[in-house]
């Protein structure tokens, strides 16, 4: 059986703006890649147990509310504390321009803002995991 | 230490590891799963089934808490289903399990089907091995939303639990053969609903006195009709969203296990699951030798020949068989 990429889709925080998580979901299924989706309102702690427990790729973080550079860093701590900082991380929503090289710093692959291209973050994925 | 004894002495990462390792069918998952065989058998493998939106997983999230609050450590394994289309699946699962996220003595692994067809992956038993041979005492199974065939849980689960959402359908839906025939305890979930009386009166008509032994088989008699009475189907009512009824379904699934333990029928289930897992692994290989021994090329003349009425299709099967057995030998 071949290898699929399996992607964790969270979106941490507290505002209810789901629409972009489920429209990057919902591409990632289409590009043939299996898709943890776990909803709105998810802790650090949250998300980096259903990284650990789902054996994923990559984790995708949807963040619209601008709280990204209080949360990202206690995200990367929390899959730090549970050994799994090594899986590649990338964050979607609306980062302003100033945001995207600290979060790098922090350990972020890849920040895409709104109107990208879903075949811009499959692209990604695929060369992240070592599969194009 | 290798993965799978660091898996076997707690380290969840590794756990993890292995488990993709069988799910993907390596050669590494195989030998995993061959390792650390000797352990399983212990688990208490709980299905849960029933249509596409009856509740399943909210269910299985309030099912889960329960079982928690009772000290229990469980392992959940959600199977949704492989678009045919593209290969790739969307594992929502967890979404209505938010509160088992951090608990420490939960285990959740979301599963694409890959293509299987029965309501689990085909890869879904070896997946409950691994998490059983780990030391958790349940295992719950949530399959994809399930129709009416899609029955391959009851090999696998001890105790099957079928959720109906109100509203089904008259009760000679109830009398169809298939998914009804296998469930140990029935629910009817989102009892908070008007509708959700009438369902239990349906389906009470149809099972009144009906004892559960579709997937426990002929010839799998109970080893003393005299002394030990057939399990009653029990019909239960329960709002997920509520968190209603949720204790008596945990009491329902553990006197199930007590009944299969006490009658002797949980050897005889757990013969029959075996015997379908070799069967499972035995189709598995053999698809594999047709692949390497006649090909995709092969396989396309015998469906020219089926396909120009020079042959008939079970004439081209025994013919493409005798050609991987000959091929086979040494």
């Amino acid at each position: 059986m071949e290898k699929k990429i399996r992607v964790l889709v969270a979106k941490p925080g507290l505002d209810g703006h789901d629409r972009g998580a489920k429209v990057v979901a919902r591409a990632l299924r289409d590009a043939g890649m299996e898709v943890i989706y776990t909803g709105l309102r998810q802790t650090p702690a949250m998300i980096a147990e259903a990284a650990l427990q789902e054996d994923v790729d990559v984790v995708g973080l949807s963040i619209l509310s601008g709280a990204h550079m209080a949360l990202v860093p206690r995200i990367i701590e929390a899959l730090t504390e549970r050994g799994i900082e090594d899986v590649p991380l990338f964050v979607g929503g609306i980062i302003p321009p100033d945001d995207v090289a600290p979060l790098k710093a922090l350990g972020v692959q890849e920040v895409f803002g709104p109107g990208t291209e879903s075949e811009t973050v499959v692209a990604f994925i695929r060369r992240a995991v070592g599969a194009a | 230490m290798s993965l799978v004894q660091a898996a076997l002495a707690g380290d969840r990462r590794a756990l993890a590891r292995v488990l993709s390792a069988v799910e993907n069918g390596t050669e590494e998952g195989r030998a995993a799963l061959a390792t650390l065989f000797p352990k399983t058998g212990r688990a208490h493998v709980v299905g849960v089934t029933g249509s596409p939106g009856a509740g399943k997983s909210t269910l299985v999230g309030r099912l889960a808490a329960e079982i928690r609050e009772r000290g229990q450590p469980l392992a959940i394994v959600a199977v949704d289903p492989t678009s045919p289309y593209s290969g790739g699946a969307l594992l929502g699962d967890r979404l209505r399990m938010r509160e088992l996220a951090t608990d420490p003595g939960i285990f959740i692994r979301s599963m694409a089907s890959r293509g299987h067809p029965g309501g689990v992956a085909h890869a879904t038993h070896d997946v409950v091995s691994v998490l059983d041979a780990a030391g958790f005492p349940v295992v719950i199974v949530e399959t994809v939303g399930a129709g009416q065939a899609q029955v391959d849980v009851a090999r696998l689960a001890h105790t099957v639990v079928l959720v109906e959402a109100p509203g089904m359908g008259d009760d000679v839906q109830a009398l169809k053969a298939g998914l009804m025939e296998i469930a140990d305890i029935l629910v009817v979930n989102k009892a908070d609903k008007p509708e959700a009386r009438q369902t239990v009166r349906a389906l009470q008509r149809v099972h009144q006195g009906v004892t559960s032994r579709g997937h426990h088989g002929p010839g799998a008699a109970l080893p003393d009709e005299e002394t030990v009475a057939g399990w009653e189907v029990p019909i239960l009512e329960t709002s997920a969203v509520e968190n209603q009824g949720i204790a008596a379904l945990v009491e329902a699934i553990e006197a199930h296990r007590e009944y299969l333990r006490a009658s002797g029928q949980w050897n005889n289930l757990v013969r029959r699951h075996i015997r379908a897992e070799i069967e499972a692994w035995l189709w598995r290989d053999l698809l594999a030798l047709l692949e390497a021994r006649v090909g995709a090329a092969g396989l396309d003349a015998a469906i020219d020949a089926v396909l120009s009425r020079e042959k008939d299709p079970a004439s081209v099967a025994g013919a493409l068989l005798a050609r991987v057995l000959q091929e086979a030998e040494p």
